[in-house]
């Protein structure tokens, strides 16, 4: 849609509100973690202590990163049962929600490079260094190798994610300079830079997107007028041609990995082609070819 | 030793030529960012003098591995005085630290900070906060130390939580006035917690005794190294046999005492009628 903005027909047909349903969802579900967190430190209310690698909650319920607890692992430390039960909580979550929901939802990075893509998308930056969306996981594999090299949980030391998440509830010097440069990196240099292509957090949480329950789905793709709404605002657009376009007879949900559950499809979408549903709601109608149907198919 | 065979399938090896240059460049472009990330941590595992770990913290390597930078026992500190480094910081990132002459440890009887530790990057098995070996106090300045001076300060003796074990005021000869004595704190390391009250409360601008992690302060023995007098404690008598005394060349008349120095020998029996002037024995 030349001049348009991404979303604009799905506002003039759903409303504004209706539109940015998920959007705002979002936006409650990462500003309430970020305010449960801080309520503690800044209102005396301590309902969390702690920060996203592991947190404790009213005293009882403990959640412990998965990523951060495998590189420790990894350094030879055996830590304490309550740091395994919390990751244990946060990977059946996880398995259920999306595995990648966790970049949508709750990382509060999300918000700086949602703005950055906002910002990119209104001034009209296009292009920029390209760089494979596979280099997370080579990232991934880097921190894991560090890890066990080292015997210190040497990317905690970079990590922009808790860095961030950390500074904001522990006082974050001279973090938000990092913070800056992620910025920077979304709006000039790379589209989706960090979330789509660098973060190795992201990049561990795909792996649990593999086999999660809850995905978003193409249920009435019949209804496409391939506006490419959808595409121009996914932050990773290579999940959804194969569930939107029948690719290879691929059913309606979207399976990829990569895909962080945001949502952000449904709100701009003005026939209302997607839904959120469960991986195993696949069935293939007849805009796919009969011969390869169903689930396995689409694994792949 | 290739026989003229028509060429394989193009398309396929030039798949294969496109993911091995793909391969080789992702591992040399994040191997390059892993190898600066690896470089940092290697520098990170050096703790500044300044900063000071919570109790029951595992070695500096190990901690970095054990720590998840959750900041819990920033949490359950009472007295507020733990924090987590920034970036900025020389204190591996996002860590939890003390500086002791801004705000030493409490010394908590209940240790809540590692209690609260999820990880056991603070270990569970410290249940005495005496026991604790945060680091080790170091009289660093004997220039400027009030008691070397001759005064008797002694705050550090005094505020010390583990008083006449973790320091202890040692007399010695002051020779500046020939006639007074000088009260030397030693700090000893087998019962200094490293709390850091001493460095806190010394009243000089600038602490002439400072808490600094163990691995800086202390020094080591040879592991071959034998004290003598201790393996003899050990043995129960002389390793030596035989065990012969030590042969004194000492002026006619003293004799020589491990402990008490020079003095009159035993006197010998006062002989009956000479005065006892006379008879040549010191008094």
């Amino acid at each position: 849609m030349s001049g348009a903005r991404i979303g604009a027909e799905a506002v003039a047909a759903k409303g504004w509100l209706v539109a940015h349903k998920w959007l705002l969802l979002r936006r409650a579900s990462q500003l309430g973690i970020l305010t449960l967190f801080l309520l503690g430190p800044l209102a005396g209310i301590w309902i969390v202590k702690g920060n996203l690698t592991f947190s404790y909650t009213l005293d009882i319920l403990p959640l412990t990163d998965p990523f951060v607890l495998l590189q420790s692992l990894l350094t030879r430390h055996l830590p304490e049962t309550k740091a395994f039960v919390g990751a244990a909580i946060v990977l059946g979550f996880y398995l259920l929600v999306g595995g990648r929901a966790f970049c949508a939802w709750v990382c509060p990075v999300n918000m700086v490079t949602d703005a950055a893509a906002w910002l990119r998308q209104r001034l009209g930056i296009k292009g920029g260094a390209h760089v494979s969306r596979k280099t997370r996981y080579w990232i991934l594999a880097m921190t894991m190798v560090l890890a066990a090299a080292t015997g210190t949980l040497a990317w905690e030391l970079v990590n922009p994610v808790s860095m961030l998440h950390r500074g904001l509830i522990f006082g974050i010097g001279t973090a938000w300079a990092v913070i800056l440069a992620i910025f920077l990196l979304e709006l000039f240099v790379m589209q989706d830079g960090w979330c789509g292509r660098l973060c190795p957090m992201g990049a561990f949480y795909s792996l649990i997107g593999k086999v999660s329950l809850v995905r978003a789905a193409a249920v009435s793709r019949a209804a496409c007028n391939d506006c490419m709404d959808c595409f121009a605002v996914c932050p990773e657009p290579q999940v959804i041609r194969p569930a939107l376009k029948g690719v290879n007879g691929a059913g309606p949900v979207i399976l990829a990995a990569n895909c962080t559950n945001c949502g952000r499809c449904i709100d701009v979408c003005s026939k209302d082609v997607f839904a959120f549903g469960t991986r195993f709601g696949n069935r293939v109608e007849r805009i796919s070819p009969p011969a390869k149907s169903m689930a396995p198919a689409a694994c792949r | 030793m290739e026989t003229e065979k028509p060429r394989k399938a193009p398309a396929a090896a030039q798949a294969r030529r496109q993911f091995l240059l793909e391969s080789a460049r992702m591992a040399c472009g994040v191997g390059l960012l892993g190898i600066g990330v690896g470089l940092y941590a290697k520098q990170a595992k050096a703790l500044p003098p300044l900063a000071i770990r919570p109790p029951g913290a595992l070695k500096e390597g190990d901690f970095l591995g054990a720590c998840v930078r959750c900041g819990l026992c920033v949490r359950d500190c009472p007295y507020d005085i733990l924090s987590l480094a920034t970036p900025d910081e020389p204190v591996a990132t996002g860590t939890p630290y003390f500086v002791a002459r801004q705000l030493p440890c409490e010394m908590c009887e209940d240790i809540p900070c590692v209690k609260a530790c999820p990880t056991g990057a603070l270990d569970h098995s410290l249940k005495d906060i005496n026991k604790s070996k945060m680091g080790l106090a170091v009289l660093v300045d004997q220039e400027n130390c009030l008691n070397f001076l001759g005064l008797r300060c002694d705050i550090c003796y005094r505020v010390c939580p583990v008083i006449d074990k973790a320091i202890t005021l040692e007399q010695q000869l002051n020779a500046r006035t020939g006639k007074h004595a000088l009260f030397i704190p030693v700090v000893h390391s087998d019962a200094c917690t490293g709390c850091g009250k001493c460095e806190k409360a010394c009243p000089l601008p600038v602490a002439a005794i400072k808490v600094y992690p163990t691995e800086l302060a202390k020094g080591e023995p040879g592991k071959h190294y034998r004290l003598g007098w201790v393996e003899q404690q050990k043995a129960g008598g002389s390793l030596v046999a035989p065990d012969v005394p030590h042969q004194y060349n000492l002026p006619e008349g003293m004799r020589y005492e491990p402990g008490k120095g020079l003095m009159p020998s035993e006197a010998p029996p006062a002989q009956p009628g000479v005065p006892k002037a006379l008879q040549g024995g010191k008094l």
